[in-house]
Formats: C-alpha cells, structure tokens, sequence
C-alpha cells in the first residue's frame, strides 16, 4: 500500500484543525480572567469553573442528566440483551421487521421524535415528569444498545453453551456463568455509547423538559438562546472533559472504530 | 426424536418471548405516540378554544399553499444539500487518507476525527459561535490579517454559518460510511494494478472509487437526513430569525402553542425525509448492488 503524499498530509492536517478548533476554542476561553468572552492573553484563570457553583440550575441539570443517563441506559440494556439474542439466534418471521422497528429511532428525526413524546407524554398525564424524561431516552438508546450487544452475540460460539447444556447445566445457569460472560465486551459498551447518547441528547429532551425538570445540554442551549458569556463555555468545557474522559476509557476498553462502525450487525442482516 | 423435549411450538414462540419487552415498549411509546402526532396535525387550533379534537385539513393546506413554510423547506434542504456534498468532498478524502494511515497515527486521528460524534452537539454549536462572531471572531480576526477580507464576514445568523457548523457535526459520518466501505478494499489489488503499469488516477478511478462511492452514497443519506432535522446548531447559529423546519416546530410548540400546525410540520418533514431516503436506497442498490453482496 502507497503511503499519504505531502498533499494528502496537508489535506488532513486542514481536515483535524476543523474538526478539533471549536471544541479547542471553548476550553480556551472558559479559562479566561477577563468578564467577557475572550481568548486569555495573560494568565489563565479558574474564576468561571468557580461561578458554577453560583448557579444551582447547572449543577441540578448536571445531576438529573447523570440520573437520566445511568437509568435509562441501564432499562435499554436489560430490554436489548433478551432481543438481541432472539435476532442472533433464531430465524422468525417478523424478524426483519422487528428489527427495523427496534433501530428506528436512529432513522426518525429527534424533532419529530420530541414532538410525539410530548403530545403523548401530556396526554397521559406524564408530561415534564422524570418517568416520561426516562421512557423516551430508554427509547432513543435502544438502538445503540441493540447493536452493540447484537455484534457480541453474533460473534458468539453457540457450542459451548450446548455443551453446558449437556453437562446438565440449568437454562438459567447456562445463562448467567456462560452466555453473560460471553457478550459482557457488548453489554458493557452498549451500555456506555447508550450512557454517553443519553447523556448529551438535546434536540428531543429539549420539548419534554419543564422547568422543574432539565437535562445539562437543555439547561445549557436554553442558556445560549438567551445570551453567551463565559459562564456558558466552562460548563461546555466541563461537559466535554468528561466526554473525552469517556471516550478515552472506551477506545481502550473496545476500540472506537469498532464501537462506532458496528459491522457485526451490517454484515448479518 | 429427542427434540420432543423441546416441541417446535415452544422453539417456535421463544424468539417472540425474547424479543416481547421491547416490542411492547417501542409499541407503547414510540408506535401510539407517532399515531397521535399524524393526528394531532389534523387537529383545529385556536388561540382561546385550544386544541380541538376533529379531523380537518386545515394545517396541512397551510403547510402546503403558504410560502412563508415554502421558503422554510427550501431553506432547510438547501442548507442540508450543501452540508451533504460538503460533507462528501471532505470526508471521503479523508476517510482514505486514514485508510493509509498506519498505527499509532491510525488510531490517534480515528479519534480525532469520530470523537466529536460523543460530544455534546450544544458544547460544539457554542465553538462555533464563537470562532464566528463577537470577540472571539477568530476566523475573522484571522481572514482580515491575512489581507484576504477587507471587513469582516457575516457568519452568525447566516445559511453559510449554519452549513459550516453543521458540517463539523456531521463530517464524521461520512468519513464513517466511507472507511467502512474501505474496508472491502484489499491492498494486494492496489499493489497489482501498479505492478501491471497502472498510474494513480487510474488505480483511484478502477479500483478504489467504485468501492468507496457506495459509503459515499450511504454516508449521504445519513448527513442529509441528519442535517434536514438538525436543530440545535441551526437554532443557535441561524437564530431566531433564519428558521428551518424543525426550529420552526419547536416555535409553534413551545412559543406559539399552535400543536397542531407544529405537528404538520414534523409530520412532512418526516414525510419528505422517508421518501428521500427510500429513493435514494433504491438508486444506491440498483447501481451498486454487487458491491453489497
């Protein structure tokens, strides 16, 4: 195989600073001493991490945000793995559709989606409540929870557990001491890509989410809707360090590539 | 017959027990809550009755005869076609420039590049915000000191702010679509076809091109349907006045309270949007439908 040329190392080089100035710019000036927006020329200061601290409505945002997250990747897991083994496993009829149905919310714009939860939410008598937060984003996860411990069941070898099976081993103990083990790479990662979409959702939290009850990335647009300050771009800068933090846990644990490429699921269906 | 233990009927039914939960969860709230928005967009709406519950064309002849949600829609798949080709002309390129790349680099730039997916959209909007306007205007501040610009380019509250942005948060997709179809791609072809005497360009449009365009094509549907319903760049980068169709639903839900009209909105775009991609599909498979076999 040729290597890059020096064209193509320019072209990426171009290509890596876009991707990589926006979110660059935001920690930068969430550092700055001045009381403006501004690039720090002379020293950087922590006064804008400290000022969130003034303002309970991020750090309530923050921990409803971590709730919703952590629950609702949690139910879309135990939903996925049950499914996910019917799709690796058996041929059905409706199996096609059935899975179609189940990544749809990948293919429906989260607008559309919002607009649904909230009609159907107030309708119920479940509007701006954290039931109705947890339904719709176990919904909006499922997908990628689905995929991800789809790939690993796939990849599966169904012989070991014929073999407990025959060893005498319960349905239920099969279960638990063989086939958890096996597809726990794709749980526990289905669970974090599902964790990490939860968590930073806005376009469809944004109409379901009332007053008493915002997410971190709704309080934060709302926030920029009305007007940008450094306050803004530290808590932006706290919310990516996390997220960096994450990824870089994940890309070790699973790899990036294959967490997001999901060619388990591709090839088989 | 030692599978009489195990009758076909109870083999039968365990991949519809298995998959049950979840198919009662997205019935109840992602298959009914759909239904009541096609619904709702034929619902009557008035500023004191409220919502009424009959089945009336009203929203949709608005939707459909007023320009004013015309020039909305043209907007927003104008906006979304320029973020598609751009999206294409970048990240195919750079999806193959990575596909070269070896470790550790490989791995560092993958990271890089699909990173930002996990990032909050909000978070990388505001970067954008800021390289743009204000203070910070630092790709103006950059432009006029180069001696390229005389005055400073308009790009908060405008399509070509929104495109750019939206480029950033949609870029990694393609490059995704493309690497993957790649993939496919053996190495030992690439060193035949030099060792036979063909040049660059020829490798590039025999060999490599054919197999990268399906994750072109693939790697298109998803920006374009991403950038049709984008909302929150268009929303903070556009603002409040260069609407798009689902900033536009989310003014007549949470400011003008008009559901139903909001409703109609959605409802079309995801209309438009079905059919767009369905089409596409079917172009990308009839002319490519080797290459996914």
């Amino acid at each position: 195989m040729s290597r890059n040329g020096p064209a193509a190392l320019v072209f990426h080089a171009l290509f890596a600073a876009f991707m990589l100035a926006p979110i660059l710019i935001v920690c930068l000036v969430a550092f700055t001493p001045e009381g403006f927006l501004s690039i720090p020329t002379s020293h950087f200061s922590l006064r804008w991490f400290r000022a969130i601290a003034r303002y309970p409505e991020f750090i309530a945002a923050f921990w409803s945000s971590l709730w919703l997250g952590l629950l609702s990747s949690a139910i879309a897991i135990g939903f996925s793995v049950p499914a996910a083994l019917a799709i690796a496993r058996y041929r059905f009829r409706g199996r096609a559709g059935l899975t179609a149905l189940f990544l749809s919310p990948l293919m429906i714009p989260h607008v559309v989606l919002g607009i649904a939860f909230l009609r159907f939410f107030t309708q119920i008598g479940l509007g701006g409540t954290f039931i109705g937060l947890v339904l719709s984003h176990v919904v909006i996860v499922f997908p990628f929870a689905l995929r991800l411990v789809l790939a690993s069941a796939i990849g599966m070898d169904q012989a070991i557990e014929n073999a407990a099976v025959s060893l005498g081993a319960s349905r239920s103990a099969v279960f638990r001491r063989i086939t958890l083990p096996l597809i726990l790479p794709g749980v526990a990662s289905g669970w974090a890509l599902s964790f990490i979409q939860s968590f930073d959702e806005v376009t469809m939290t944004v109409f379901i989410a009332a007053p008493g009850m915002v997410t971190l990335p709704v309080r934060m647009f709302l926030y920029i809707q009305d007007n940008i300050d450094p306050l803004v771009t530290s808590v932006s800068a706290c919310v990516i360090a996390i997220t960096v933090l994450f990824l870089v846990v994940l890309d070790r644990l699973y790899g990036l590539e294959r967490l997001l490429v999901g060619r388990g699921l591709q090839d088989r269906t | 017959m030692t599978d009489a233990a195990d009758p076909a009927g109870a083999r039968g039914l365990a991949p519809y027990a298995l998959t049950a939960p979840a198919l009662l969860l997205f019935a109840a709230v992602v298959l009914v809550p759909l239904v009541m928005t096609v619904l709702l967009s034929f619902h009557d709406w008035g500023q004191y009755k409220g919502i009424q519950p009959v089945l009336i064309l009203k929203n949709w002849r608005e939707v459909v005869e007023d320009s004013y949600f015309h020039e909305m829609f043209l907007r927003t798949f104008r906006i979304a076609s320029w973020v598609t080709v751009l999206c294409a002309l970048i990240g195919a390129p750079e999806a193959w420039i990575l596909y070269r790349m070896r470790n550790p680099w490989k791995g560092l730039f993958l990271l890089v590049t699909l990173g930002p997916l996990l990032i909050s959209v909000v978070a990388r909007t505001l970067g954008w915000a800021l390289l743009f306007g204000g203070e910070t205007g630092v790709i103006n501040h950059a432009l006029l000191r180069l001696g390229l610009i005389s005055a400073p380019l308009p790009f908060m509250f405008t399509e070509t702010g929104v495109v750019i942005a939206l480029v950033h948060v949609l870029v990694p997709f393609m490059v995704l679509a493309v690497w993957t179809a790649l993939q496919r791609l053996d190495p030992q072809v690439e060193n035949a076809a030099i060792g036979l005497g063909a040049g660059w360009l020829t490798v590039w449009r025999r060999i490599v091109l054919p197999l990268a365009m399906p994750g072109v094509l693939s790697g298109a549907i998803i920006v374009f349907s991403l950038a049709a319903s984008a909302f929150a760049t268009p929303a903070i980068i556009g603002g409040r006045r260069l609407k798009v169709a689902s900033t536009l639903a989310y003014d007549e839900f949470l400011n003008t309270l008009n559901w139903p009209l909001g409703a109609a909105v959605a409802v079309l775009l995801l209309l438009a949007l079905i059919a767009i991609i369905i089409g596409c599909n079917r172009l990308v498979e009839r002319r490519y439908g080797e290459a996914f076999q």
